[in-house]
């Protein structure tokens, strides 16, 4: 039988530095919960918004899958291994830290705030060789279709990742149904609302909550009003 | 006054075990020193009683397996902790959890 957990929008953790406002949906920073720490190898799911023209100084990571998909805006990012990038409305980018990476994250724009999403996924190898990568996410061949923007392979649509992890972005119309399949045994799925109002398997979900489902094969996804939702389908056990 | 939880932490990046020293320093019940080689580890863990090791980058798969299963074995109760995050992404919450929310 299929296992759930329910994150209300207003149930996550809230950071509000003036020029940054994050909400955490697991533990991060200074917000710790020991029931919310992590969904399987997503460790991490920051909804942030970063004021005109300021962003995180130079700072680094190792071992992790740092994604961020820029929602509203767009984030300047420049990194150790000489990457220079633009990350604009509509691409996701990615990061391997590995052995260590240095990188810095503005906000481009002087005037008007940055929105985007900040994923960590647990690497399946440690220690690889840093890496970079950003594409735009395609749309989809026909209306209420979802994208896959992530997964474990380079030759595969979207982003790849050292994780055997798929991420899929949906817009969906009022009405529409959606189903999706878990792409392996042990894996379970995340389902972040973006915007608007779905069902999952009944269960409803309002804008910026989030729903976690395993221990099944798959799921339907009901919009009840025009909505863009986020499935991450990540590893249970690491 | 209370005794500081104390935490070793591995990693051959100097830059980056420089920032997770000085954040893990910010906590004034956590006293967290840093070394960059297993040889180093476990010089220190013959010294020091050790609470909490964390596993930074670095390291080969069997160092990383061979300096964890040592310092276990001097130190039994020691938590530790390969994935935290790294550098200023430091995951405070992992570091709470294996000390029980200390």
């Amino acid at each position: 039988m299929a296992q759930t957990v329910l994150h209300t929008a207003a149930s996550r953790g809230v950071a509000d530095h003036g020029w940054l406002k994050s909400h955490h949906t697991f533990s991060f920073s200074s917000y710790f919960n020991p029931e919310r720490v992590q969904f399987g190898a997503l460790r991490v799911l920051n909804d942030d918004e970063v004021a005109g023209g300021r962003g995180f100084g130079e700072h680094p990571h190792d071992n992790m899958e740092i994604i961020s998909i820029a929602l509203e805006g767009t984030l300047q990012h420049n990194d150790s291994m000489g990457n220079s990038a633009n990350i604009e409305t509509g691409e996701i980018q990615v990061m391997s830290a590995g052995t260590g990476i240095y990188h810095t994250e503005y906000n481009k724009n002087a005037a008007e705030p940055v929105k985007f999403l900040q994923i960590w996924v647990f690497p399946n190898k440690r220690n690889v060789e840093p890496r970079y990568d950003q594409v735009k996410i395609e749309s989809p061949a026909q209306p209420n279709q979802l994208v896959q923007i992530l997964s474990p392979n380079p030759e595969d649509a979207g982003v790849w990742i050292y994780q055997d992890a798929w991420f899929n972005l949906g817009k969906l119309e009022k009405g529409s149904t959606v189903d999706y399949a878990i792409h392996q045994k042990n894996n379970g799925a995340y389902i972040f609302v973006i915007a608007g109002k779905v069902e999952v398997n009944g269960q409803l979900l309002d804008t910026r909550d989030g729903y976690g489902i395993w221990d099944t094969d798959g799921f339907t996804i009901t919009a009840d009003a025009d909505a863009e939702v986020l499935i991450m389908d990540v590893p249970m056990n690491l | 006054m209370e005794r500081q939880t104390e935490i070793l932490v591995i990693c051959t990046n100097a830059p980056i075990l420089a920032t997770v020293l000085r954040l893990l320093n910010t906590n004034e019940n956590w006293n967290a020193t840093g070394v960059a080689s297993p040889e180093e580890a476990l010089k220190m863990s013959r010294e020091v009683q050790y609470e909490v090791f964390l596993i930074g980058a670095g390291l080969t798969d069997a160092e990383e397996e061979q300096v964890a299963a040592q310092v276990k074995e001097m130190h039994p109760d020691i938590h530790i902790i390969p994935h935290y995050g790294g550098g200023s992404g430091l995951l405070f919450a992992e570091i709470y959890l294996a000390l029980g929310s200390k």
